[in-house]
């Protein structure tokens, strides 16, 4: 299998000290207020004197069961994962981990005023800096961004990108253009600009539909359906040829399942198989760009009743580089990352449990 | 082991398969709209010539594909638009016994709706008179005018008592996920006349053709279905379609049908978290699925290796029992019915696949 780390990955002879990396935990805005110290007086004067509030869309309903774990309610307004102690508690030093990755899901996305996406999306990761980064070592984020605006987006990356607690670019997976499509090349040039990973994360709030047919009832078909959201994305970017303008460009897919990998990627390989002339750029079998370039974190599991088939749909993922253990606090699941972590080789395991994540992020 | 070893290299064996039925056939409108021309009313004749088709644009992307160029007949017409070639070049070599017909046509797509129900109705009054009268192998699927389901279940109606109709379509993309209870009125015509849907991917372009936006190119068009499908199946669960039509069937035509152990995995879990939003539920997502969707081989799942497809079809459980063949003749990427499958089926799983699966369905004998 070819590594193409997009940092140096570290000495294979020396053991690492990093044993466990948590490749998906939330930071959660707890208000608008939180950003007042790293808003203008124009946008705290917007949000004190008028009905605008900054992004109030959200991919996880404050109360749903599935955004938050029991132990991480709050007493106050703060929502849970709000909370950097709350983190370290229940997380860091509870799971013995010695790298966690936040992912910021503040939906950006949903303001179409240009000024305001981009105050917001400074502020939030300035916000990130000094609230997160800045206060437990053990800490990297994702660069939140106005991906709606590529070019501004790509000035935001160029503004933090050098932060070294900044690893990687926040892209949700509902988009108003898929991820891969020309209008976001900007944005792929400042991710391999600034040596960061692509991190396309659960929701977003594009203000298109979120199905191919349109706008479902309930939480829970859109819950699920983020799956076939991710699936479409990882589409466009190996078929516009992200991967190949951008050769150390890597992408990390959080939250989102990994046991429709293998099935998934049949089809797309037949496809490719069929349709390639119509993507010249596109040299490789796509099941190959995902094993080289794609990382998947793996909570939810998603896993069926039965160990045999859920190692079957492991296997058919075809390679031990592409899982990351992530416990995706504070959002609640049925599984524990236990049943994958003990039903797998202990080679595996230790992919998972570090190996992968150490080598896309540099962490040595 | 539902099946077993793989194909082997060169060794030919004799064709012992038995007579098959076809669940994705099509009859190709020579001339597209001007093939229904006859069977339009002088109003809707008008319209054509003036106005002509209407639909939600961008759906159509460079492919470099057309139909099979074997199936092309010598009239010169259009692949899959004569009767008697499809006889000559499809359904007497391949032992077709039944060939379900599924027309590609502009009715489902219209935004003018009452166009949309004239060319439903022209497009099934064609089906009778030249394919369903002429051969007696061939059953046909209803085109309705799906986004305005009052005036599709006045075409149920229209063709329920004539049971060479065995299906209802919907386009693969509706314009409302297929749960919505916008469609519920055509379920219940579905229901009381026996008739199932099915969901034939492609098609109407009412919105972008993923969750994620409009794609580039063909190729990311060509394994959209995929998800579509999904999407449109998560809707029909969550919606409690089933629960209240209890014995409708789905059938999911030319979507691929790797994704749906995972799919069950996933509703599964969530389901146990968020099962406060929909009580109406009363069994896990999957179980659903096990009862009530029906999945066609075309485009045929080619694993990296060929034991995975046998792992698939554990994984599928009883939906084994739901699994139609279909050729998708005579487009471009159509399954040859003797070369479609990456391993051998074990005797009786060929012949569930090939031909009791759809009997049973579409109660052929």
């Amino acid at each position: 299998m070819i590594e193409t780390a997009s940092r140096p990955p570290s000495d294979a002879s020396a053991p690492s000290t990093i044993k466990l990396v948590d490749a998906d935990v939330h930071a959660v805005v707890p208000s608008t207020e939180a950003l007042f110290p790293y808003l203008s007086g124009h946008w705290r004067e917007h949000v004190q004197a008028t009905m605008f509030k900054g992004p109030v869309e959200n991919s996880y309903p404050r109360f749903a069961p599935t955004t938050w774990r029991p132990g991480t309610e709050t007493s106050g307004s703060a929502p849970a994962g709000s909370d950097l102690g709350a983190l370290q508690r229940d997380v860091l030093d509870a799971d013995g981990v010695d790298v966690a990755i936040l992912c910021c899901t503040y939906q950006i996305d949903s303001l179409h005023n240009p000024d305001a996406a981009v105050a917001f999306s400074q502020a939030t990761n300035d916000w990130l800096v000094a609230e997160w980064l800045d206060r437990d070592p053990r800490l990297r984020a994702g660069i939140v961004v106005p991906i709606q605006l590529p070019e501004l987006a790509a000035r935001e990356i160029d503004r933090v990108g050098g932060h070294p607690g900044f690893v990687q670019v926040a892209l949700p997976a509902r988009t108003t253009f898929p991820l891969g499509n020309r209008i976001h090349a900007p944005i792929w040039e400042a991710i391999a600009r600034n040596h960061l990973v692509g991190a396309i994360h659960f929701g977003g709030a594009p203000g298109t539909p979120p199905t191919p047919s349109g706008w479902s009832s309930y939480y829970f078909e859109e819950y699920v359906g983020m799956a076939h959201v991710v699936q479409s994305q990882v589409v466009s970017l190996i078929t516009e040829g992200v991967f190949d303008l951008h050769p150390d460009v890597r992408v990390a897919v959080l939250e989102s399942g990994f046991t429709w990998i293998g099935p998934f990627l049949w089809r797309f390989d037949k496809e490719w198989r069929n349709l390639r002339r119509l993507v010249p750029w596109v040299r490789r079998a796509p099941s190959e760009y995902v094993r080289d370039h794609l990382r998947f974190t793996i909570q939810p599991l998603d896993a069926p009743a039965s160990d045999a088939h859920f190692l079957e749909a492991i296997d058919q993922i075809g390679s031990d580089n592409v899982l990351m253990y992530a416990s995706d606090y504070p959002h609640r699941h049925v599984s524990s990352p236990a049943r994958l972590l003990d039903l797998v080789t202990p080679g595996l395991a230790e992919r998972i449990r570090s190996g992968n994540a150490r080598d896309l992020y540099g962490l040595h | 082991m539902v099946a077993t070893a793989e194909r082997p290299g060169t060794t030919a064996a004799p064709l012992v398969r038995p007579a098959l039925i076809d669940c994705d056939l099509h009859n190709e409108l020579h001339g597209d709209v001007w093939a229904l021309v006859p069977y339009l009313s002088e109003r809707w004749r008008r319209h054509v010539k003036t106005m002509g088709t209407r639909s939600p644009s961008g759906g159509f992307y460079p492919r470099f594909m057309d139909h099979r160029a074997d199936a092309r007949p010598p009239s010169g017409r259009r692949a899959g638009s004569d009767v008697a070639f499809t006889r000559e070049n499809y359904l007497d070599p391949c032992r077709v016994a039944y060939g379900i017909l599924i027309p590609l046509s502009p009715a489902a797509g219209q935004q003018n709706l009452e166009f949309g129900a004239a060319l439903a109705t022209a497009c099934n009054d064609w089906q009778v008179a030249e394919w369903l009268d002429p051969e007696p192998r061939l059953r046909a699927s209803i085109v309705i005018p799906v986004e305005a389901p009052d005036l599709a279940v006045a075409e149920i109606r229209r063709r329920a008592t004539d049971r060479r109709f065995v299906q209802v379509q919907f386009t693969g993309r509706p314009h409302e996920p297929m749960g919505r209870r916008k469609y519920w009125p055509i379920y219940e015509a579905c229901e009381e006349f026996g008739l199932h849907v099915i969901s034939h991917a492609f098609g109407s372009y009412g919105n972008p053709l993923t969750g994620a936006g409009w794609p580039s190119f063909y190729l990311e068009d060509h394994v959209g279905p995929a998800q579509a499908m999904q999407a449109n199946l998560v809707s029909m669960v969550t919606e409690g379609v089933f629960e209240r039509f209890p014995s409708l069937q789905v059938v999911s035509v030319e979507n691929g049908m790797g994704w749906l152990p995972s799919l069950g995995w996933r509703m599964d879990a969530a389901w146990s978290l968020l099962r406060e939003e929909v009580p109406h539920l009363s069994m896990p997502p999957s179980a659903y699925l096990e009862r009530h969707v029906w999945v066609t081989t075309q485009p045929m799942e080619e694993p990296h290796h060929p034991h995975q497809f046998v792992q698939l079809l554990e994984q599928l459980g009883p939906l084994v029992d739901h699994v139609l063949f279909a050729s998708d003749y005579p487009h471009w990427d159509a399954d040859q019915p003797d070369a479609a499958f990456p391993i051998h089926l074990t005797p009786e799983l060929e012949r569930k696949v090939y031909f009791e699966n759809a009997a049973r369905l579409y109660g052929l004998g």
